[in-house]
């Protein structure tokens, strides 16, 4: 019949709008404004209404979410943040947009080049949001970040991140990727287990190449 | 296999004795196919197509081979009973790159001819219209040449010295002498610059052109759709030509998103063109990834294991779905349905964004497979959303938008017998993907030429045979329901175990040869064309697109057309304006 | 993370004192922020994508972050109707003659938001020889907002910011402006601002002599 098609769609709107107060009525106050609406309403089963009231509630970023790089600073006592980057240089190289520059620091007496960066920007205008550097970082100390509110002004003054910008606590990075810290963390100690066994298996073995070689002379 | 490899056996005798002079196998170390002189390329094609079957041209490119100081034209052709392609190649000198134009056998390397001309500046002698496509008309020079620098140059290639280990910033706009990415020839004068087009009138819109008949004396009008208009899908622009409200002809114009994806992929190392895969098709960027994983690892030689291979999979068919659902979504915003539609399509794509952002880090630029598999694993919690979003909410919701669509009378009305392309008119024009299957050709790379683990998955090659706009919409949803049963199968056999052949690398060197990697991309064939030299760089990077190719097809479509359903034909052959002018 | 919203103080807000049982029946405000009230819920973007980003604006316009709260829903197709322009991803050579039309067609007060790395400065295709170094090399902008693409709710940001924006503008401010025209480029054998006609013809005389100089070093070799 003619007609009816148009009818069925209609009738699906109508069963969205209605779903969406049925809704309303089984979960009432929860719905709206809490965690466990939000996380309703981006699961599967949701049914009607679908809309995340941002800014007032946010949709939580998952763990592997990236948006603009930053650097992991080990917290120091006197309050200031170490950053783990040694100045290795290979986010540099592996970046596609090449938007990373690093100048190394140098050791004032000898000049000699030190493990640490001296200056280290990002420009924001130019990252892809990519990841590659993160993900080959060896020292875990480049990382995606989460934070994307952004937005600016004037991009020439605050679009270019330095050191001082890109900064930002290990405790941080713990808490916006709680398992890869895990994972990474327990690497490193396995990785220092393994170091200090064999250590102690080369000392032992050290020790008893020079049992061999002069053995203990009877009294 | 051993039946194929005595008819391709049969094949290479045949071409080989019936152009002794003129067709050789390629010798070099990891080519394939054969090098056909310039002169007998014609027959060589036509006896392909009428004798041997290679009815369907997919990719035509060049390669600027600078050392040697030769041009090479790289043609791909294939059966579209199935089977793998057959390459040739014509070589001809840089100076005066001239090569007779395949137009006249394949219609379908129109606008790839053209392409090749604009990037290359090869000539390609009796192409109809041999004008630039991407850049426009006046553009000083071919900037895929080895030896062209674009104004921003810094250095052949990637990554550049200048970052790393004395870094000091800056812009690189501020070492032009205009503060911006331009760049003049010597001793030009911008006084003297009149804007050359023969066609300058017709695209300055609304000229008129009188048509010469002995009835009814009519008047044709020509309007321009776009590039800003909300119909063009981004932008891209239609020159129509009208007699009243019948379109007589329509010449697509594009270009307006040309991010000379191809330039940059040849100075980036290998590994950082996945990212750039993604910006091709920013609505499947993870059948981009494949493609290009696909093209590199024929070259590395690398097999993924067994559960990346099942991921990718699963991956790709998701990113099917998602781009499906838009298309259906947008294709009814054009149709006049103001996104009503869309929006319910677009919230179950944002479910399946949810898993790729908990995946691969981005919604929508994945950059998540490597050579050898991909980044890193799928969660727990997010296997249980795909499980849950599989087997129970995209198959009731697919239903859901095929009973509020499919029968609605508007829909019929507007769609069905509407832009028609025949089956043989969508082989010669090489259109693929939907558009191809639409008009009654089975043709699906995923089962004539299976990659990675298809041939392991049960499903059918969905199939219309009208040809419309009506079959094209219906394909769509056939192909969401086909993707489903995949990625149920998928996921009910995925093993456990590594995600990743070898270590994570950055920079490797890639064994010489040449290599192409297709992908039955959601818009249809997606192709790679990687040459490498043996360096960490590719030497030749070039995309077969499906969007830029399927629009060869749309002026045969709109013919005869109304005006009005020149935005619903062009909404159901579903381009990506990232695609089509990469 | 979640907050109950914050009641709206935007308007209510005067410098003045009203009695106290007067509060919840008055509202005393000035012309300057009532007319910024009335612009700010309702910024009409103009319906115009160019890349990437375009397809997370149409997310942001879609159900699951709706702009239409903040008044926005109205993209317009055409630029005379529309306040907004929000440059949604890379601009070309080949586009920005339009852009910049299109943008001169707009009626005043009128705003861009670059939206993305592209927009912004040019992002990862800057180096390509069509690609255009951020369209803040043709028009002002008064909004940048980072990202490939940025999410949606990162552009809604963005689009909270500028609505900051116009809070703070006063009608003197606004309507005191000239409305300039900026003029459209041109497609030489390169991109051409009509303004820098003088300097192109100084550097392509100065680039030849230089290639003639150095053809005749060369002969002389």
């Amino acid at each position: 019949m003619d007609g009816s098609g148009i009818l069925k769609g209609l009738g699906i709107t109508l069963k969205r709008l209605i779903a969406t107060y049925v809704d309303d009525f089984k979960r009432g106050k929860q719905r709206y404004y809490t965690e466990e609406g939000v996380e309703y309403r981006r699961s599967p089963e949701v049914q009607g209404i679908f809309t995340v009231q941002y800014p007032e509630e946010k949709l939580p970023t998952p763990e592997e979410f990236r948006f603009v790089p930053f650097l992991v600073g080990e917290e120091m006592e006197d309050g200031t943040l170490d950053p783990r980057c040694t100045a290795c240089g290979i986010c540099a190289k592996v970046c596609p947009a090449q938007c990373i520059w690093i100048v190394r620091a140098r050791d004032p007496k000898s000049g000699r080049a030190r493990p640490k960066p001296a200056e280290f920007y990002i420009d924001v205008d130019l990252c892809m949001n990519c990841g590659m550097c993160a993900e080959y970082c060896p020292f875990d100390s480049i990382k995606m970040d989460h934070d994307y509110e952004l937005a600016t002004y004037d991009r020439h003054a605050e679009n270019v991140f330095d050191l001082q910008k890109l900064l930002k606590p290990v405790s941080y990075y713990a808490e916006i990727r709680p398992r890869n810290y895990e994972r990474e963390e327990e690497a490193r100690r396995q990785a220092e287990e393994a170091k200090r066994k064999a250590a102690e298996a080369r000392a032992k073995a050290k020790a008893a190449r020079e049992a061999k070689k002069n053995p203990p002379k009877q009294a | 296999m051993s039946e194929q490899t005595v008819m391709l056996q049969n094949e290479e005798e045949l071409l080989l004795s019936r152009f002794p002079e003129a067709v050789k196998k390629d010798e070099r170390k990891g080519y394939e196919g054969y090098v056909v002189e310039a002169k007998a390329l014609r027959d060589f094609a036509t006896t392909l197509r009428d004798k041997l079957g290679y009815d369907y041209l997919s990719s035509v490119t060049g390669v600027d081979y600078l050392p040697e100081g030769k041009m090479e034209v790289v043609y791909h052709a294939y059966k579209t009973t199935g089977g793998p392609a057959l390459v040739f190649k014509v070589q001809v000198p840089r100076e005066n790159p001239v090569v007779p134009s395949l137009v006249p056998v394949y219609p379908g390397a129109d606008f790839q001819e053209r392409e090749a001309w604009d990037l290359l500046g090869i000539k390609f002698e009796g192409h109809p219209n041999l004008k630039r496509i991407l850049l426009w008309e006046g553009f000083e020079g071919f900037p895929l040449r080895k030896d062209w620098r674009e104004p921003y140059f810094e250095e052949e290639h990637k990554p550049y010295k200048s970052r790393f280990p004395e870094g000091k910033f800056f812009r690189i706009e501020d070492r032009n002498p205009f503060g911006k990415n331009v760049d003049y020839p010597a001793g030009f004068d911008p006084d003297k610059w009149i804007p050359d087009n023969s066609n300058a009138l017709i695209y300055e819109g609304l000229g008129r052109v009188e048509r010469a008949g002995d009835d009814l004396p009519t008047e044709q009008i020509v309007v321009n759709l776009g590039p800003q208009h909300p119909s063009t899908h981004g932008v891209f622009r239609m020159v129509v030509t009208l007699d009243g409200e019948t379109v007589v002809d329509l010449e697509p114009v594009m270009g307006y998103l040309h991010r000379n994806h191809e330039k940059i992929g040849e100075r980036n190392t290998w590994l950082m063109n996945m990212p750039f895969t993604d910006r091709l098709d920013y609505l499947a960027p993870m059948s981009n990834n494949f493609g290009y994983a696909l093209a590199v690892e024929k070259l590395l030689g690398t097999k993924p294991p067994e559960r990346a291979e099942y991921i990718r999979v699963i991956m790709a068919e998701l990113t099917r779905i998602q781009n499906h659902l838009f298309a259906i979504g947008m294709f009814l915003n054009d149709m006049g349905a103001f996104f009503t539609p869309s929006l319910y399509a677009i919230e179950e794509r944002e479910l399946i964004l949810d898993v790729f952002e908990a995946v691969a880090g981005s919604r929508m630029m994945v950059n998540y497979f490597r050579f050898g598999g991909v980044a890193r694993d799928i969660p727990e919690d997010v296997m249980k959303k795909i499980h849950a979003l599989a087997f129970e909410r995209l198959p009731r919701r697919v239903d859901e938008l095929d009973r509020y669509l499919t029968g609605s009378e508007i829909v019929r009305v507007r769609s069905e017998g509407t832009g028609v392309l025949t089956a043989e008119q969508a082989i010669a024009l090489s259109a693929a993907g939907p558009v191809l299957r639409a008009s009654g050709v089975p043709y699906d790379v995923r089962r004539a030429d299976p990659y990675g683990i298809y041939d392991r998955f049960d499903f059918d090659v969905a199939v219309r045979y009208h040809g419309d706009v009506y079959d094209r919409y219906l394909i769509r949803i056939d192909e969401i329901r086909q993707s489903l049963r995949i990625i149920q199968q998928a996921l009910q056999q995925i093993p456990a175990g590594p995600v990743l052949a070898g270590k994570p690398q950055y920079q490797f060197r890639v064994p010489p040869g040449e290599s192409y990697g297709r992908v039955e991309g959601p818009k249809g064939e997606l192709g790679f064309y990687v040459v490498s030299n043996g360096k960490g760089n590719p030497w030749r990077y070039h995309v077969r697109a499906p969007s830029f190719i399927n629009l060869t097809a749309l002026a045969e479509m709109t013919r005869g057309q109304k005006v009005g359903d020149v935005v619903i034909i062009l909404g159901s052959i579903d381009i990506v304006l990232g695609e089509t002018d990469r | 993370m979640s907050t109950k919203p914050k009641k709206d103080e935007g308007l209510n807000s005067p410098q003045y004192d009203i009695p106290e049982e007067l509060q919840n029946t008055v509202t005393i405000t000035t012309l300057d922020k009532i007319y910024n009230w009335g612009r700010r819920n309702s910024l009409w973007p103009m319906m115009f994508g160019l890349a990437c980003c375009a397809i997370e604006m149409i997310c942001t316009a879609a159900a699951r972050f709706d702009f239409s709260r903040f008044g926005m829903e109205v993209m317009r197709p055409s630029p005379r109707q529309s306040d907004v322009m929000v440059v949604a991803g890379t601009v070309t050579k080949k586009m920005v003659p339009q852009i910049v039309r299109l943008y001169n067609q707009m009626a005043s007060p009128k705003y861009v938001v670059a939206m993305g790395a592209c927009a912004s400065g040019g992002g990862p295709f800057k180096e390509g020889y069509n690609v255009v170094s951020g369209i803040d090399k043709y028009l002002p902008v008064d909004v940048y907002i980072p990202g490939c693409p940025p999410t949606p709710q990162a552009l809604i940001y963005g689009l909270m910011k500028l609505q900051q924006k116009v809070d703070r503008q006063t009608i003197k401010e606004i309507y005191s402006r000239p409305d300039e025209m900026i003029p459209v480029p041109v497609l030489g054998p390169d991109i051409m601002d009509p303004r820098e006609y003088d300097r192109i013809r100084a550097y392509t005389r100065q680039k030849a002599e230089q290639e003639a100089a150095a053809a005749a070093d060369t002969a002389q070799a």
